[in-house]
């Protein structure tokens, strides 16, 4: 072969396979979004989509992380690769302040953009405009075993506290038939660990600032969050708890290895469900817990919604694909064809006041959840911030990986209490005064 | 009595070898084994290691949800592409440091590498700017060029060797007998060293398959791989790890079977110039 035939091959083989591919539709959507199971079963009904509008939609389907890198690098540098993403209520302020995303207004009467549920329209929304769509929503509560609670002799109220929490957790663990008492997520990362324990924070009465930015881990409610947690889970969690997140418990509540587990209401459908679940038909749900004399509950909010980056070509388009996956329509389309339990949870009012819908043994129980949740009023004490499980400042996702980093150590005996709140403490200070907020 | 010794070592040896080989298969096979089993059946604990009830349900949903074929394909022409680019580049590079090296030329060969030592998310904003810049976002052509400047370095080493290991003498013949440049390059130089050549393409071949950074970052819909089949699969809310293992599986088949059928030549290529 010679240098010309090689040079031929690979010229032919690059821009010939570029051709091959290279259809271009006249309209066509592109959409970044997450593997969630709801996201999934909105592919499958895509061509209605296209049936009803004639706009091609082309998915790019990328796990969490590497979503939040791939739309931040493309909105940033306006590489114009999407026209919808799929965000969450972390992002869609920020991005909406910074202009990067397009304002969803004048959406059409049929949509009714007031049926949202106002807790997810707030939470997506910066100075009153919606920056979001939301396709569904979540808080955290509560799930546990029916069975095993009876056993122990005990009832789990709608609104337990920590301290039922953990007396209900020492009846049910068992050690010798595999049954850990609770399950909670100790895995660092914002998103994960550091999610929950933010939440867990703001029942003990604790917060992540002042109103003058100055971190709060060193005062004493931090600390009793962080000892009621460790204690809690060293003495009936499972082993390994420090590396486990939402995926991990979901697996051992499934196999019925855990009497509670405190997470996403959306895992609800999963626990629920029969074919993955050898403990569907035991579960029972109750809000997440408060320390005692505390009125703030350990739930948070979240919402995964569709948003149109600034500067797409197609925004007429995108806005009608919004209109049509967060639609009443929508979520009958689905109700329709897979039964009232799948349909995406937690968006719109309307959903709670269908008789059909409310049958659904969780449904209650996550709009009450959903309803606890205020992103402007998290915390006991006046916080300068938005959010929930997060702080909605740019800096938050990295120096939140970090705090959670140094509690899943602490989780993990690599250090104490203590030393892992003095050094979130640090971290927490320090950002902020780099980034200017003190 | 030396045989004996001789023999029971050639055993541990052997033993010891295979369990090396296994522990690094693990993975791989244990992927494998996942993707036949359900969802349930993936996350039971304890494990199930063979006792399962071999499923190709999985299978099937993945080529029902994803155009397979198509990551498939731009796989086989990012990685294809940039190893034979990368190839032309560095065949004649190699060959002026191995055969003419000036006084700079070690210092050129560590600078080369040292490129590798940049992580790369340090450069990703300007080398996004400049496919935007360029229009080539989401093209295959722009990420058989880049893959190829990520792999040069390793391309330019490996040659280096392997020509360093062929007598400059040989050249300087064909050179007497009245052979031009591109003639010595072809037809004296290049079959001589074809067995590095081979094993040089199949290592980039493989490094450019499994690259996944770039091929994420820089890819939507026309130019992904199956380094971006393989990440939609992912899922931090839901238990789809047999579906992910299914997928996982379709995605390495390719490599893993040109893997095996080369590993006499990859194994000849990457030790040759260790022993002498």
């Amino acid at each position: 072969m010679t240098m010309k035939h090689v040079l031929g091959a690979t010229t032919a083989l690059t821009l010939g396979a570029t051709a091959v591919f290279a259809d271009s539709h006249a309209k066509t959507i592109t959409i970044a979004t997450v593997n969630n199971g709801d996201m999934i079963r909105m592919q499958g009904y895509t061509d209605n989509f296209t049936e009803a509008t004639g706009i091609n939609v082309e998915w790019v389907t990328l796990e969490e992380n590497v979503l939040r890198q791939r739309v931040t690098t493309d909105i940033t540098t306006k590489g114009g690769q999407f026209d919808i993403m799929t965000i969450g209520m972390y992002e869609t302020p920020i991005w909406g302040s910074n202009g990067w995303l397009v304002p969803l207004n004048g959406l059409s009467a049929e949509y009714d953009v007031d049926d949202i549920l106002p807790a997810m329209r707030g939470g997506l929304s910066h100075d009153g405009t919606l920056y979001a769509a939301p396709f569904y929503g979540e808080s955290s509560m509560v799930m546990y075993r029916t069975d095993l609670m009876e056993k122990a002799g005990l009832e789990m109220p709608s609104d337990p506290t920590w301290q039922f929490i953990r007396e209900a957790a020492a009846a049910m663990d068992d050690p010798e038939n595999d049954i850990n008492g609770i399950c909670l997520r100790g895995k660092a990362g914002w998103g994960e660990g550091g999610a929950f324990i933010t939440v867990t924070g703001n029942s003990f009465g604790a917060r992540w600032f002042d109103e003058e930015w100055n971190a709060q881990f060193d005062q004493p409610q931090w600390k009793a969050a962080l000892e009621f947690y460790v204690n809690l889970m060293n003495d009936y969690g499972p082993e390994g708890y420090a590396t486990n997140g939402f995926n991990e418990n979901l697996s051992l509540f499934q196999q019925g290895k855990c009497g509670m587990w405190i997470d996403a209401t959306v895992a609800a459908s999963f626990v629920t469900n029969p074919n993955d679940s050898t403990v569907a038909d035991s579960v029972g749900f109750a809000l997440a817990p408060n320390s005692e004399g505390v009125e703030k509950r350990a739930n948070w909010l979240w919402a995964w919604a569709l948003a149109i980056p600034a500067g797409t070509q197609q925004e007429a388009e995108a806005k009608q694909f919004i209109e049509w996956a967060t639609s009443k329509d929508y979520i009958e389309l689905v109700a329709e064809n897979e039964g009232w339990a799948n349909v995406p949870p937690g968006a719109r009012t309307s959903l709670y006041e269908n008789p059909e819908y409310i049958k659904v043994p969780f449904a209650q129980m996550t709009l009450d959840s959903i309803n606890a949740a205020d992103p402007t009023d998290p915390t006991v004490d006046p916080v300068p911030y938005v959010g929930i499980q997060f702080v909605a400042i740019p800096e938050f996702a990295g120096m939140a990986t970090e705090v959670s980093q140094e509690f899943s150590a602490a989780y993990a005996g690599q250090q104490s209490v203590d030393e892992a709140l003095e050094k979130a403490q640090a971290i927490a200070n320090e950002v902020m005064e780099a980034a200017g907020y003190k | 009595m030396a045989r004996a010794v001789k023999t029971q070592r050639k055993l541990i040896n052997t033993a010891v070898a295979w369990a090396i080989g296994l522990v690094i298969f693990f993975p791989i096979l244990w992927t494998i084994l996942t993707s036949f089993k359900t969802e349930a059946q993936a996350i039971a604990s304890p494990p199930i290691f063979l006792g399962f009830d071999w499923t190709l349900e999985n299978y099937a949903i993945v080529q029902e949800r994803s155009d397979y074929m198509r990551f498939l394909w731009n796989s086989v022409i990012i990685a294809g592409g940039s190893t034979l680019l990368g190839l032309i580049v560095a065949v004649p590079a190699a060959w002026s440091m191995a055969f003419v090296p000036s006084k700079r030329t070690k210092d050129i060969l560590l600078w080369m590498l040292s490129t590798k030592m940049l992580p790369a998310v340090g450069v990703l904003y300007p080398i996004y700017l400049i496919c935007i810049e360029l229009g080539v976002l989401d093209n295959r052509v722009a990420l058989v060029v880049i893959l190829m400047l990520i792999n040069l370095p390793i391309i330019v080493w490996m040659l280096y060797t392997y020509f360093r290991e062929i007598p400059g003498e040989i050249l300087e013949a064909a050179r007497m007998d009245g052979a031009t440049l591109k003639e010595e390059l072809l037809y004296i130089l290049t079959p001589m060293a074809i067995p590095g050549i081979a094993s040089t393409m199949l290592l980039n071949f493989i490094l450019a398959w499994n690259e996944a950074f770039w091929t994420l970052n820089l890819t939507a819909v026309d130019a992904a791989p199956l380094t971006a089949f393989i990440a939609s699969y992912s899922s931090p809310e839901g238990l789809f790890f047999a579906k992910l293992s299914a997928a996982s599986t379709m995605a390495i088949a390719p490599i893993l079977i040109l893997g095996w059928f080369s590993q006499k030549q990859l194994v000849r290529g990457l030790t040759f110039g260790a022993v002498k």
